[in-house]
């Protein structure tokens, strides 16, 4: 038997939502950045350009931190493999020159299969010592690079790399890389956000959530932890591609274990596993140290406590899981949700 | 060729010795609060620039006898440092999830290694040895007083703290604690108390440790802290996190593994893997380790329920 009111009560939810309110107001910011960013002065451009590379480097981790519930610490090993990626196969080192768009390419695909070579042994791991093998991965792609001085010039780096050209366009101020970053901001977070509405988000979140349940569920809880990382490492590697093109100079010092640290704070900090959490984090973890520039050598001592106090303050992030942009797209969407 | 093995074990024991210390205080934190103390690699940093200020300002700098000295009072400095490090930062956080304390650690060690910093300079300090000085000669081996004290302090300590846990009335709680805290409590014994002893414990000997090692090397710098901290953490994860003799076991092991390898790579390799891949020998280990005896070597069968996040991520 039907029950009228009940069917009253709840009308097809499709017909009254709208889908442009949410859009419109999520589409704001990226269009806000371009209209701002370029008139921003050289110094506070370039911390937007930093702030929009970790938001990029947040959402792909949380992929595998948030969405996944395994923890990352060595991220940044993925990232070193796109800047070296770019450092090698564009400058003298070598003496090869390849186009940015297919390097681009090439060492996020390059980070996204080390990803899956690093994900077949450790994924059985869970919980810290997942960690911690991650932790160690990080650091031994760190060695090599400071001692394989044949292949990546060793401590000293590689300077002189080569300036991007995207499609006849030239990437060397940092407006542009404003451009590209925000480009590459909205790809990425369409895409975690679809990752996490998808089926692919539902396995992940039950393999957080109860991986045995998970499995008993059918999910085949290895593929789609793989299928995650490898995700998770392809925007990593492409991150290190803009921004060793950015700097146009790269070495092991900017990819140490703190690095890694920064961009899981960055989403911890911000609210694990919400694309927005991400965004906010990174803009928090950029902006505190250089407002505290100011402060010189207690920079970093009064960040350390910030980030103390954050925590303390607000355990599970700024902004809750659930409210992402899904719950943004219903929320000024009106209708039930 | 005896003679250069000879030489390796003992440098191998010294090595040895200060990772197992510093495997200690990790072993204890984790073996109670599932928690890899990150703050843990800058309490050792900071007990070592205690104990050179200690030994200025009683003007010890040099005396053995005096070392005893220094050493026990940063000892108890440090372990209150251990303390309030957990009050402050870590017990507000009991309970809310697994990655707010390990982040809030981070955050503390980031904290310490900047006040030790600001307090004691960029700058690498000579450090005054507390140790005596003087070498003895065994087939060929040189073997310096140096390195004796450091294994004979660490071993003493060692077999202090295995009496003090194993036949003590606070052992026993503490043990009950690290067992099963819920439990624990439902016999009277308080929680709190167990894990404060364990921050205290824990922090003090890393802080011996520091002295220690900046004894022997002569120098201290406030970064130091962070590879050798990863060194002990690897060695207490060898020898099976949360058990103490598998930290001390782990850390000796790590120092033979490290110290050979370090020796006999470039020779087997002709060369081509040098000495300077000394800490991804470290890491190799761990990782190695990790993928196949995950409990460690004397670590009890970790059921895979304790070690996952579950839905508290």
């Amino acid at each position: 038997m039907e029950n009228p009111a009940r069917r009253a009560s709840t009308p097809p939810v499709a017909a009254t939502r709208k889908l442009w309110p949410g859009a419109l107001a999520m589409l704001a910011v990226p269009v806000l950045l371009l209209i701002v960013g370029p008139h921003l002065p050289a110094y506070p451009l370039r911390i937007l350009d930093m702030i929009l590379l970790y938001a990029i480097l947040g959402l792909g981790l949380n992929i595998i931190v948030g969405y996944a519930g395994l923890l990352d610490l060595g991220y940044v090993a993925f990232y070193a493999i796109g800047a070296y990626s770019w450092a090698l196969l564009a400058s003298g080192q070598f003496d090869i020159h390849l186009p940015f768009a297919l390097v681009l390419l090439t060492g996020a695909s390059l980070a996204g299969f080390a990803g899956i070579l690093l994900g077949i042994p450790v994924l059985r791991l869970r919980g810290d010592y997942l960690a911690i093998v991650t932790l160690g991965f990080g650091e031994i792609i760190r060695v090599l690079m400071n001692n394989l001085d044949g292949v990546t010039n060793g401590p000293q780096g590689i300077a002189r790399i080569d300036e991007a050209h995207l499609f006849g366009w030239t990437l060397s101020t940092p407006d542009d890389f404003l451009y590209l970053l925000v480009g590459m901001l909205v790809v990425v977070f369409l895409f975690v956000w679809r990752i996490q509405a998808s089926a692919l988000g539902t396995a992940l979140s039950a393999v957080r959530e109860d991986q045995d349940a998970a499995r008993g569920c059918g999910i085949n809880t290895t593929r789609v932890k793989l299928v995650a990382f490898a995700f998770s490492a392809f925007i990593g590697g492409a991150c290190g591609v803009v921004f060793a093109a950015m700097q146009r100079f790269v070495s092991p010092e900017s990819f140490t274990f703190w690095e890694s640290l920064v961009i899981v704070l960055v989403i911890v900090v911000g609210g694990l596993g919400n694309p927005f959490g991400a965004l906010l984090g990174a803009t928090l973890l950029i902006l505190l140290p250089e407002l505290l520039r100011a402060y010189a050598d207690y920079r970093l001592l009064f960040y350390g406590m910030a980030l103390v106090i954050i925590i303390l303050a607000r355990p599970r992030g700024l902004i809750a899981r659930q409210f992402g942009p899904s719950w943004l797209m219903r929320r000024l969407g009106g209708g039930k949700c | 060729m005896g003679a250069l093995i000879l030489q390796q074990t003992i440098n191998a024991l010294t090595v040895g010795s200060i990772y197992a210390l510093i495997a200690l205080g990790y072993t204890m934190v984790y073996g109670v609060l599932r928690l890899i103390n990150f703050a843990h690699s800058e309490l050792f940093t900071a007990g070592a620039f205690i104990g050179l200020a200690l030994a200025g300002a009683l003007g010890v700098a040099g005396h053995p006898t005096g070392g005893l000295l220094v050493g026990f009072i940063t000892f108890v400095i440090i372990g209150l440092a251990g303390v309030s490090v957990e009050i402050v930062a870590y017990r507000p956080l009991r309970g809310t999830s697994r990655l707010a304390p390990m982040l809030s650690a981070l955050g503390m060690a980031v904290v310490i290694q900047n006040a030790v910093m600001l307090i004691g300079g960029r700058r690498p300090l000579i450090y005054p040895s507390f140790l005596p000085s003087g070498v003895i000669d065994v087939f060929g081996a040189i073997i310096t007083y140096k390195q004796i004290t450091i294994f004979l302090v660490a071993v003493i300590l060692m077999v202090a703290l295995e009496l003090f846990v194993n036949r003590t009335n606070l052992g026993v709680r503490i043990r009950a604690v690290a067992e099963n805290a819920e439990t624990a409590s439902l016999v009277g014994i308080n929680p709190n108390m167990a894990i404060s002893l364990i921050f205290f414990i824990g922090p003090g000997l890393g802080a011996v440790a520091g002295i220690l090692y900046s004894s022997f090397y002569g120098v201290a710098t406030f970064t130091m802290g962070f590879v050798i901290g990863m060194k002990a953490f690897t060695a207490a994860i060898l020898g099976g996190i949360g058990s103490i003799p598998g930290a001390v076991l782990g850390g000796f092991l790590l120092g033979f593994i490290e110290t050979f390898a370090t020796a006999w790579m470039p020779v087997l390799t002709g060369g081509l893997i040098g000495t300077e891949y000394r800490d991804i020998f470290a890491f190799s280990v761990l990782v190695l380790i990790l993928l196949f005896r995950p409990a460690g070597l004397l670590g009890e069968h970790v059921s895979e329920e304790t070690i996952v996040y579950k839905s508290d991520f």
